[in-house]
């Protein structure tokens, strides 16, 4: 109970800062919420799946390209791009999955085929007219109008679009974790072998989980081109979304239901600011430099992330915090 | 038209010998340390700075400029290990994941910030220097950048065959516990093993400086390209890094004839997923424990 008194309480202060903020951070924060719903899709795949994706950006890419195309090129209501786009991404998903647990690919060798397929599918849809090749496609230019239909709105629209996944995602996960499926999914995590004695058909799981991962993400991606207006193959689909969309969970702690959320919060205002100084002190590099740095300090003094580190933090000074779900962390392989 | 064909094919060969050397930098790590190096292309591209550089100042050979390179790879890996890599070994892949993101990000930032993002071109008269094989033509630069490479990694191996280090390498990363048992040296095996695959990977930048104009964004594109290769070949594997280099770089030149330019890049990643569906562990693979 208190656990969902205290996330109703992160909301309505989320909300609040939508309604006064200033448009420069309310259009930061629709990022960092964009991308705790991506973190979350990606921390089903390997928090509770235990299945390393280092290419979440195809199935991202796949979902911006669904609602792209059909909004830009025929006028079509991205509601319906947003579902083809799970449909896409489900199914890319799915195959990709079935094709390398198939032949027992797995641990890093799957990471590094979601990679390949991701920079893959950037290279072809780089070159593939229909979808704009290098030069992207751009949605109309928005008027300010709010039109749910259409999801057209202004920055402000997007940003309770935004918080309205994020929670849904953060809901949604905490529910997964606690359904049939999480407890299966984290026994097939955990020990496979032992889940499959127990009657666990593993390999429908695992590409289930997957499955779900990449549709989810796809929805995440079509809100992000949405949000952005125009999208490009190297920036919806390359490897810098990728590690994007993995920094979050990693950064605010991975299996845990708030991580993603703090990590984006942690991350990606750092990374717009580092990039302002370095521009500011037209130094170009700076910005990664710094990145970098934090990011590995990071990793170095706080391996479980920073949730966790504040969970514990709470617990020292007797504050009664359950908001963290504990569930271990597995040493993947 | 045939005779277009083999120069292609000749041409292929010679880069995929030089990204032979990039991967066996890769698979040396990760086969003793279970460590994938995220941030090797930042280490090649070091590597084509240190031709550029070389070749700039001092107006030496390439090869002259590789032997730095390798010197000063091979310090910079041995430190990189011993401070930072080492914490970080039996880590999950995730952990490891960011730690070589972030380093990647550091390296490439402070080659924006030391060098800008201009590309340099090493000016090289190799690089105009052909030799006419009858039926094919080869640039000289090439030429001595594949026969350097193949050189190279014949003297590693017989040496990693044949020595006591190589042995002790070896035994390390076939059995970490086991080697501590019978008093190996682990840390100072790592941090020699990190060392060599950093100058593995400079030496091949160096090497082919007259080719690649240096650059520091060139650095994700060789990350990359080395991990395809690798997993061609199958991780790990000595002779697999070879094999997928000499594949990926045949693979690269055909597709550059047939198909459009921006598509040759795709071939790579399409070779790695049929050999991942196909042959899982790659052509030389062994089966993980």
């Amino acid at each position: 109970m208190k656990r969902w008194l205290a996330g109703g309480s992160v909301l309505v202060v989320l909300a609040l800062v939508g309604a006064l903020a200033s448009p420069y951070l309310i259009s930061l924060l629709t990022i960092v919420l964009l991308f705790t719903f991506l973190g979350q899709s990606w921390n089903l795949m390997l928090g509770i799946g235990g299945q390393l994706s280092i290419g979440h950006a195809l199935f991202v890419g796949l979902g911006a390209y669904s609602v792209a195309v059909l909004d830009v090129k025929y006028g079509v209501s991205p509601w319906i791009g947003l579902l083809l786009g799970m449909v896409i991404a489900g199914s890319a998903g799915a195959v990709l999955a079935w094709l390398s647990f198939r032949f027992e690919v797995r641990g890093i060798y799957f990471a590094l085929l979601t990679i390949a397929a991701a920079e893959f599918a950037r290279i072809m849809f780089g070159g593939w007219e229909f979808v704009g090749a290098m030069q992207g496609l751009f949605f109309p230019a928005p008027t300010g109008a709010i039109d749910i239909s259409m999801l057209r709105g202004d920055a402000r629209f997007y940003y309770f679009i935004a918080l309205a996944l994020a929670a849904l995602g953060i809901v949604g996960t905490e529910m997964i974790s606690r359904s049939y499926f999480g407890y299966v999914w984290r026994a097939m995590r955990d020990d496979e072998q032992a889940a499959r004695a127990l009657g666990v058909r593993a390999f429908r799981h695992k590409i289930l989980v997957i499955a779900i991962s990449a549709a989810t993400a796809a929805v995440g991606g079509g809100i992000l081109a949405l949000v952005q207006g125009s999208i490009f193959p190297d920036s919806i689909m390359g490897m810098g979304l990728s590690v994007d969309v993995l920094i979050g969970p990693v950064v605010g702690g991975l299996g845990t239901t708030f991580g993603p959320l703090v990590g984006s919060l942690a991350a990606i205002p750092l990374n717009h600011l580092m990039s302002a100084l370095g521009d500011n002190l037209r130094i170009p590099g700076l910005n990664s430099i710094a990145y970098g740095f934090v990011l590995v300090l990071v990793v170095w003094f706080l391996p479980d992330g920073i949730w966790p580190a504040i969970v514990r933090l709470c617990k020292a000074i007797q504050m009664p915090s359950r908001l963290w779900l504990p569930q271990p962390r597995k040493a993947e392989e | 038209m045939l005779s277009l064909w083999l120069n292609v094919l000749a041409s292929g060969i010679l880069l995929g010998l030089v990204y032979g050397l990039v991967a066996l930098g890769l698979t040396i790590i990760f086969g003793v340390m279970r460590v994938v190096n995220f941030a090797h292309g930042e280490m090649v591209v070091f590597g084509v700075y240190i031709g550029y550089w070389a070749v700039r100042l001092w107006d030496v050979p390439i090869i002259v400029a590789a032997a730095i390179a390798a010197v000063v790879m091979f310090i910079f890996g041995y430190f990189l290990e011993t401070m930072i890599v080492k914490r970080f070994v039996g880590r999950p892949h995730h952990y490891q994941f960011i730690v070589f993101i972030g380093l990647s990000l550091l390296f490439s930032g402070t080659l924006l910030v030391a060098f800008g993002p201009d590309p340099r071109p090493t000016a090289s008269q190799l690089s105009f220097h052909t030799v006419s094989l009858g039926f094919v033509t080869l640039d000289l630069a090439r030429l001595q950048a594949a026969a350097t490479a193949g050189l190279l990694i014949t003297l590693l191996g017989v040496y990693l065959k044949f020595s006591s280090f190589g042995r002790s390498l070896r035994a390390a990363a076939d059995n970490r516990l086991g080697g501590l048992v019978v008093g190996l040296n682990i840390p100072r095996i790592y941090a020699v093993t990190f060392g060599i695959g950093a100058a593995c990977a400079g030496v091949a930048g160096a090497l082919i400086s007259p080719l690649f104009d240096a650059q520091p964004y060139l650095a994700v594109d060789f990350t990359l390209l080395a991990f395809v290769t690798v997993i061609v070949g199958g991780l790990g594997s000595f002779s697999g890094a070879l094999l997928g280099g000499l594949m990926i770089g045949v693979a690269e030149a055909i597709a550059a004839l047939m198909f459009a330019p921006s598509m040759k890049t795709a071939l790579p990643y399409a070779l790695l997923i049929l050999v991942l569906i196909f042959r899982p562990r790659g052509f030389f693979g062994a089966k993980e424990t």
